[in-house]
């Protein structure tokens, strides 16, 4: 069987970003790219299942502009076997439209699994497992802390409210990956050496038939309105004495 | 005219009870300016479908009951969404766990783009949501004629209640299969719930063991009336459940009180809590992050300082 990993190139968790000034975006020159963390956690349970035998081959898959490549090298060099790249003109292509690019290179790959992070840390969506899901027809789920599969089935332990629950989905099925399935491995030197040779094929989405114009106009992006760090007390008495005075005890 | 259809709330309920979330993310969905139906899905669920009808503002609870609705599966209530999109202008759902895993399928299937976690209506059409945990604020209008929205319920009040609206049951949507129920753990609990609590507790990797959160954090926790939430660090050891997690990845809460214990203040986890009306942090290091947004912070080792806590608030009780 053949599992399919989206990839989405995000800006790297550890770097605080910066609202451009006239309020058009988010600053990205020079700013330190990574794979999106849930989606490394999708290719690390990936190259696990094919580790044990479960799967046959990992395609990794990022939809975006040019440097995309390096995600999809990024996800070789892990252990996926071969890359995709739906270059686009633009980064930031919708979930509804990346779930329809997906729809199309699943048409001609025919894998039985396809695993994504559960949301990406730049636009916080959390849509395009669940949006491919509908779109092909198969189950879901979402928030997986724990993936068994079995013949023709797949058990998967999700991270619900309230707790877990776990759900049997027939294949093929699509899994969106929480925190706690897994902890990804660092690619070796090697093993980047190696990556260099796989193969990445480049696609357009005019080839794959999908519009990818936008429908969320984004008019403005600001500043949250920060908070200001307050008063630092000296005892617990004081502490008590504050909460009362703010009324929140 | 699409901008008169009115609009569909999809309840988060556990057949038995209505959680508190859907009267929140029912002010947003008012904010849109058309009735509101709210959607109850489940099985055995007249009681939450009561619950729902009871709500001001609703004009009419839907109810689908049935085997096919048991543990409100994606797959079906999805297929039941899109059945009733053609008489709504929008479908709106608090950003549950239930609600992230459908309202995405629902809106694929009828071609719309989802605006996910919205903090503000603007306008019919126009919505605020955060982006990169919070750290930047997104204002989009969506273009798209039915609207699909998700909604952050702790930045909207509940709406009150004192309604008596009709209940109305829908008939079952075509099957949608694939996926089975195998089991579930969900703690029960005395405490509030987090996503509605007035007080949260939380506790971090400082713990250092489930036993220690065990003892400190949750007796604190009874001792205000609070709901108990942990770091990722803290769930990630085995400390406290997932579900207790409040961040950009787990919950996100504003209670009047957050107590931040041991807890660095990663931006992960203040996407979580950061508005908050008032926040406290216990921490040994005075320069870690977490006191950038305390209001009030008290420099020390935890494990001296709660219990110290502990009694001045049995004192202020008393
Ligand atoms: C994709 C992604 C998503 C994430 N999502 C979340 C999320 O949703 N929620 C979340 O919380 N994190 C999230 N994180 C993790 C986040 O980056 C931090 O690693 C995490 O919040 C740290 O938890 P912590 O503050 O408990 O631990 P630490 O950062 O280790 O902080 C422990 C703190 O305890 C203090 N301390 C130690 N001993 C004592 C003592 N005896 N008394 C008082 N203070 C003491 C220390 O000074 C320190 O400040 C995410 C990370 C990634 C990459």
């Amino acid at each position: 069987m053949k599992i399919l990993v989206p990839v989405k190139r995000v800006v790297d968790y550890n770097v605080k970003i910066r609202v451009k000034a006239d309020g058009s975006g988010v600053e990205l020159a020079n700013i330190k790219m990574s794979m999106n963390p849930f989606d490394e956690i999708a290719v690390e349970e990936a190259l696990r299942l094919k580790e044990a035998g479960k799967a046959s081959e990992v395609i990794a898959v990022s939809i975006g502009p040019v440097k995309t490549d390096e995600t999809i090298r990024t996800a070789l060099a892990m252990g996926a076997d071969r890359g995709i790249w739906v270059k686009t003109e633009e980064a930031g292509i919708e979930p509804l439209t990346v779930a329809k690019l997906l729809k199309a290179i699943i048409a001609a790959e025919g894998p039985s699994l396809v695993i994504l992070g559960k949301q990406a840390i730049d636009d916080d969506c959390n849509q395009t497992g669940q949006m491919l899901a509908a779109l092909l027809g198969w189950p879901q789920a979402t928030f997986a802390s724990k993936i068994v599969v079995g013949e023709g089935t797949v058990d998967v332990t999700r991270e619900i409210d309230g707790g877990l629950q776990t759900l049997r989905l027939a294949l093929p099925a699509v899994l969106t990956t929480d925190l706690r399935l897994n902890e990804p491995r660092y690619a070796s030197l090697p093993n980047i050496m190696k990556a260099k040779k796989k193969p990445i094929e480049e696609k357009s989405a005019a080839e794959l038939g999908v519009d990818v114009a936008p429908r969320l106009e984004i008019l403005s992006t600001s500043e949250p309105s920060g908070r200001t760090g307050g008063i630092k007390l000296a005892s617990a008495a004081e502490l008590v004495a504050h909460l009362k005075t703010a009324g929140v005890l | 005219m699409a901008d008169t259809l009115p609009t569909l709330l999809l309840a988060e309920h556990d057949d038995a009870s209505l959680n508190p979330v859907t009267a929140r993310a029912l002010t947003a969905a008012l904010a849109l300016g058309a009735p509101v139906h709210v959607l109850v899905a489940g099985e055995n669920a007249q009681a939450a479908a009561q619950a729902a009808a009871r709500l001001d503002g609703v004009a009419e609870v839907l109810l689908a009951d049935g085997p096919a609705y048991a543990h409100r599966l994606a797959e079906p209530v999805a297929a039941l969404g899109v059945a009733l999109a053609p008489a709504y202008g929008a479908l709106v759902a608090p950003s549950t766990a239930f609600g992230k895993s459908v309202m995405p399928r629902i809106a694929a299937l009828i071609d719309v783009m989802q605006v996910s976690d919205v903090i503000a209506v603007i306008a019919p059409d126009t919505f605020d949501r955060p982006i990169y945990a919070g750290n930047a604020l997104q204002r989009v209008r969506a273009t798209d004629a039915t609207k699909v929205l998700t909604i952050r319920t702790a930045s909207f009040a509940a709406a009150g209640e004192g309604n008596a609206a009709p209940i109305r049951a829908v008939a079952d949507a075509a099957p949608a299969g694939g996926a089975s129920f195998l089991g579930e753990e969900i703690a029960a609990s005395a405490r509030p719930d987090l996503s509605a609590a007035r007080i949260i507790v939380s506790g971090g990797r400082a713990l250092g063991s489930a036993e220690n959160f065990h003892a400190i954090v949750e007796p604190l926790a009874d001792a205000l009336g609070a709901a108990v939430g942990a770091s990722r660090a803290a769930v990630d050891a085995g400390y406290a459940p997932n579900d207790w997690q409040v961040g950009q990845t787990g919950k996100v809460v504003a209670p009047d009180l957050y107590v931040a214990l041991g807890i660095s203040g990663a931006i992960q986890h203040l996407a979580g809590m950061k508005d908050s009306k008032v926040i406290v942090a216990i921490n040994k290091d005075e320069d870690a992050p977490i006191f950038q947004v305390a209001d009030y912070g008290l420099v020390g080792d935890l494990f001296e300082i709660v219990p110290a806590l502990q009694a001045e608030i049995a004192k202020a009780k008393a």
